[in-house]
């Protein structure tokens, strides 16, 4: 397995830089990750990234109309936090596996 | 000379839909929103059949064909017989069904999907010459259309570098 160093930390990841374990995510990370896409992390990203975390540990298939209906940002909304890539670069901040999803 | 060819990545895919069946519109939008959702423009540019899903009065109410379609088979695998395509019911209860199956898999009715995509930043066109046709008006079509073009219209949008276009 690979393996990278994210705000200090040694983390285990796929060959696309997503994290193996989210459990071993943090704050630090998620601002790191978001750095190298190009993103600047607000409170409202946070929302998004933890309402993420929390569907996918309750084993939810993630998909952007999800996100549009979560009641914190809609679909338009969401593209303007993570431009170029609302699904996989949020998830990949959130420090969750790639949603394997074409909606 | 180096022979060796490096991979530039997608940039805008134009998306062309002439068909009003589930499949056809379906294939279309799942391919759009894929694309905007992997930063890549899109344009979408529907013309004959496939104005049905940017009409109002249809969008919602495609259907898919039952009859002249050898991979229609029964829930359970069985084969379908085209007779029973004819009779009256079954093409919108196959339709029904087909719809719930996707809404299952969290695909959203088309009028949806369409404010999925242009949320993403794609652009819906329609046909002029088959909305005369068709006997259609600008008003007849969904709000989030961003106008009628001539084929020599659409085709000045789908210039630039790794740009292809797709008929569904």
């Amino acid at each position: 397995m690979a393996q990278k160093t994210i705000a200090g930390i040694s983390l285990d990841v796929n060959p696309e830089g997503y994290l193996e374990n989210p459990a071993q995510w943090t704050k630090e990370i998620a601002l790191e990750i978001a750095g190298e896409i190009g993103i600047e992390l607000t409170d409202k990203h946070f929302e998004v990234l933890e309402f993420l975390r929390k569907e996918h540990a309750a084993g939810t298939q993630l998909s952007i109309r999800k996100v549009g209906k979560s009641g914190i940002v809609d679909i338009k909304g969401l593209y303007t936090l993570f431009p170029g890539g609302p699904l996989k670069y949020s998830a990949k901040i959130a420090g969750i596996p790639k949603p394997v999803s074409c909606v | 000379m180096s022979t060796e060819t490096k991979e530039r990545s997608l940039k805008k895919v134009c998306i062309i839909c002439a068909k009003g069946t589930i499949e056809d519109v379906y294939a279309t939008l799942v391919l759009a929103n894929g694309a905007v959702m992997e930063g890549i423009d899109a344009k979408l540019f529907f013309t004959f059949f496939g104005l049905d899903a940017i009409t109002k009065k249809q969008m919602n109410k495609i259907h898919t064909g039952t009859v002249g379609n050898p991979a229609m088979r029964m829930p359970g695998g069985l084969p379908f017989p085209s007779i029973l395509g004819i009779l009256p019911g079954v093409e919108a209860g196959v339709s029904a069904m087909m719809k719930s199956q996707m809404d299952k898999l969290d695909i959203p009715p088309v009028g949806e999907f369409l404010e999925m995509i242009t949320a993403g930043g794609g652009e819906v066109y329609a046909c002029k010459l088959a909305m005369d046709m068709f006997k259609l008006e600008a008003k007849d079509l969904w709000e989030g259309c961003s106008g009628v073009l001539t084929v020599g219209d659409f085709y000045s949008m789908c210039g630039g570098e790794n740009t292809q276009i797709i008929f569904t």
